[in-house]
């Protein structure tokens, strides 16, 4: 057992922390949100070739750092502290991870472009009727020659705007909610019979309904793995939101902390009230679990699926509790200013917010732990 | 960054595991499996298995007496020590006063006290709070006058857990009463067998005799008893207090409390179903894990930042804050598992009663534990404290 960072972990750490804190300031962020895209791709590309930050979760033999959860854990924690609009989850956690566990010669061809910035994956996996099911699919995969079919609607996928491809998950066979016959697909968005309709969402990102219609893949787009395959990434994924769901809650906490040490009112600063003081320590000590359920999903996802899966949705359902507690009492103490677009702590809350439902609700999670760990 | 244990690791577990089903006192495990009070002697009797095997201090020093182990050994023995539902050493000695002797006592001191600390030769008390000093702890009025080579102890101590045993206390007195409150306190060692001590019992709400109050009447202490300066007491009070948090998490011992539980669960029925298959029930025993997973987590975090040089610092009171709330929450649950015979008073039955207990074996210490352990938010600090800590040295409020 050993929790220490090596001094290569830190330092990459500090690098992306340094340069967020250059690039990142609430200002420039809303100035973000304002152009066309939705986004500075400058920034994107900067972390991948200026900070070579992007290969730091692969393999050597892919071009990569040798690193892994870890290291993912690191960026996604100091992206939250920032809440930055980058596609660093749908990319390199989820991208990167299933082409990883995969193998093959898309793997080949596929990690070195996102190392390099050149590939930006977006993940379209949810439909409209399916909630967090992920067996729950009506998009078809259908066999045609070599390659396959693909029809169906996607919804919500989130950096699908800015993606050069789709990993996507669709049915080759079975009935609706069936574990068999679902399987992932990585393929170039572009691809003829292709529409998407696009839209901000409420966090600051980028999304899409993504409709295919009748459209033609090769076979070598398939990456083996099946269901199985698709859990053990989102659970990678869910641990990757986590990490950066203990970036907001840390800064959730300190902007708070700091607001009510100017703000004065009654003659004194509003932190000198303990019922205040209470409630931020109580927030500290939650941003403090969230921290805890982070690193605890982040080295239980090497385990057998059964206990992986446990231990994620029990992160998971932490996490979510813990940071609706902060971030509803980060607003409630800030008071009026907290709901408006002005000050920083708000669009926190708005990220933050959507993490506890990213990739399955408190309730959700806590269902699936209970049904993994309890006897029926 | 991993959470494997090496080979090393496992042999080690593997041995912690062997030496408790090999040695753990056989009367010790009948009365807890009973649900008997404790006596003095049943504390003692796994504390000399410890002592005889060198075990009994595993976070000390080497030099005074500790094992040397690594941070993951010791998780490991608590795990372990956990795990068989072996009971807790009493705190006073081996995590209190004798971290305080070893870090700001005198040779003398040190030489004196420490081994018979370890031996469980002198059963040790803590007289900090007073009738009027319980969360304001630094306005005690306990006073120590000078008499030549002797204080002279006058005053009142209360909640003084265990004292009924003791053989010697560590008191927080008043030596200065002209300065700051915190700067005119000495921290003393007190024989609890000096003429002027009187001991009265306290019973608490479970019916237990745990706590006392100590009346001190013209006490003689001599003044080689004082631990550290003069008036610098409250240092050696603050040292203690965070020492005393860390051990407060109780990690292990909440993970038996909720294996308990679903032990429990699955056996009792609900209707047609175990207890545990209750969608509502059930739901509380994983959120209780959930927190329980997080607050070891958190502790870990600690120790590594410990192992790396930090603290224990003023976290420590988040590990104090969730322990004792998911202590309570076990209990909590046991009793609403115990249904209609969280009722029953074992005491009721009289002296001398052989017969089986009303109702399932562990029911009739559920209502007494939910009742007993509504002190841990208010001990060691009362969680309003400890946030009081966290907003003052935390975040800097």
């Amino acid at each position: 057992m050993d929790l220490s960072f090596t001094e290569t972990q830190g330092m990459l750490r500090e690098t992306l922390a340094r340069f967020l804190a250059d690039t990142y300031d609430i200002e420039s962020r809303k100035k973000m949100l304002t152009r066309p895209e939705g986004r500075d791709p400058g920034i994107w590309k900067a972390i991948a070739t200026e900070l070579g930050l992007t290969c730091a979760p692969f393999a050597e033999e892919h071009g990569g750092m040798g690193g892994g959860a870890i290291e993912n854990m690191i960026m996604m924690e100091e992206f939250g502290k920032v809440i930055a609009i980058e596609p660093w989850l749908q990319t390199v956690v989820i991208g990167g991870g299933a082409l990883k566990h995969a193998g093959g010669a898309l793997a080949e061809a596929t990690i070195p472009a996102i190392i390099s910035g050149d590939c930006v994956i977006a993940f379209a996996y949810a439909e409209p009727q399916g909630r967090y099911n992920l067996a729950d699919i009506g998009t078809t995969a259908k066999a045609d020659g070599a390659g396959y079919v693909l029809n169906g609607h996607k919804g919500v996928v989130y950096a699908a705007p800015w993606a050069t491809h789709l990993l996507v998950t669709a049915r080759t066979g079975g009935g609706r909610r069936d574990r068999a016959g679902v399987e992932l697909f990585l393929i170039e968005a572009n691809r003829p019979g292709i529409t998407r309709r696009d839209y901000p969402t409420v966090d600051g990102f980028m999304a899409s309904e993504v409709y295919f219609e009748n459209v033609a893949i090769p076979g070598e787009a398939l990456l083996t793995g099946g269901i199985d395959l698709i859990e053990r990434v989102v659970d990678e994924a869910t641990v990757a939101v986590c990490a950066e769901a203990s970036g907001i809650a840390r800064t959730m906490v300190n902007s708070t902390v700091e607001y009510t040490k100017q703000r004065k009112q009654f003659g004194q600063p509003i932190g000198k009230f303990q019922v205040l003081q209470h409630r931020m320590s109580d927030m500290f000590v939650e941003a403090e679990q969230v921290s805890s359920m982070a690193l605890m999903g982040t080295l239980k996802l090497d385990e057998a699926p059964e206990a992986r899966k446990a231990a994620v949705s029990m992160a998971k359902a932490k996490v979510g509790k813990s940071l609706k507690f902060v971030g509803q009492n980060a607003i409630q103490t800030h008071g009026g200013i907290g709901i408006t677009m002005e000050l920083a702590i708000g669009h926190y809350f708005k990220r933050g917010t959507m993490i506890e439902g990213q990739f399955g609700s408190i309730d959700h999670h806590l269902d699936r732990f209970e049904a993994l760990t309890y006897p029926a | 960054m991993h959470i494997d244990f090496s080979p090393e690791d496992l042999a080690f577990r593997d041995e912690v595991r062997t030496f408790i089903a090999e040695n753990y006192p056989a009367e010790l495990r009948g009365k807890q499996d009973e649900g008997d009070e404790l006596s003095k002697e049943d504390f003692l009797s796994w504390h000399r298995v410890l002592h005889k095997k060198g075990w009994v201090a595993p976070a000390w020093p080497v030099e005074y007496g500790g094992t040397g182990w690594t941070p993951t050994q010791r998780f490991i023995f608590s795990e372990e020590t956990a795990r068989a539902d072996c009971i807790r050493l009493m705190p006073f000695g081996l995590s209190m006063v004798g971290p305080v002797i070893y870090t700001f006592g005198t040779p003398e001191q040190k030489a004196k006290f420490l081994p018979r600390i370890l031996s469980g030769e002198d059963w040790w008390c803590q007289g900090y709070s007073e009738p009027g000093a319980g969360s304001d702890l630094a306005s005690l009025r306990t006073k120590a006058e000078r008499d030549g080579d002797h204080y002279v102890v006058n005053g009142q101590k209360t909640w003084t857990t265990m004292a009924q045993h003791a053989d010697w206390g560590f008191f927080l007195v008043r030596t200065n009463p002209d300065v700051k409150q915190q700067e005119g306190i000495s921290f003393l060692l007190i024989d609890m067998k000096s003429p002027g001590i009187e001991v009265r019992p306290i019973i608490t709400l479970g019916g237990e005799h745990e706590v006392n109050e100590v009346f001190l009447d013209n006490v003689r202490v001599p003044i080689e008893n004082r631990v550290y300066e003069e008036d610098k007491g409250w240092t050696c009070a603050k040292f203690l207090l965070a020492h005393e948090r860390t051990g407060i998490a109780g990690v292990a011992g909440s993970k038996r409390g909720i294996e308990k539980i679903k032990e429990i669960a699955t056996t009792e029925m609900d209707g047609e179903r175990a207890l545990l298959a209750n969608p509502f029930f059930r739901r509380k025993v994983a959120e209780l894990e959930m927190d329980l997973t997080a607050l070891e987590y958190t502790e870990l975090r600690t120790l590594a930042g410990e192992a790396a040089g930090k603290g224990p610092g003023p976290e420590s009171s988040v590990l104090k804050i969730k322990g004792s709330e998911i202590q309570q929450r076990i209990t909590e649950l046991a009793l609403e598992a115990a249904g209609h015979y969280g009722a029953p008073y074992f005491r009721g039955f009289g002296e001398g009663d052989n017969e089986h207990p009303i109702g399932p074996d562990w029911a009739h210490r559920t209502a007494p534990s939910y009742f007993n352990v509504r002190k841990t938010t208010i001990y060691g600090g009362s969680n309003e404290v400890q946030r009081g800590i966290i907003a003052k040295m935390v975040l800097g409020l």
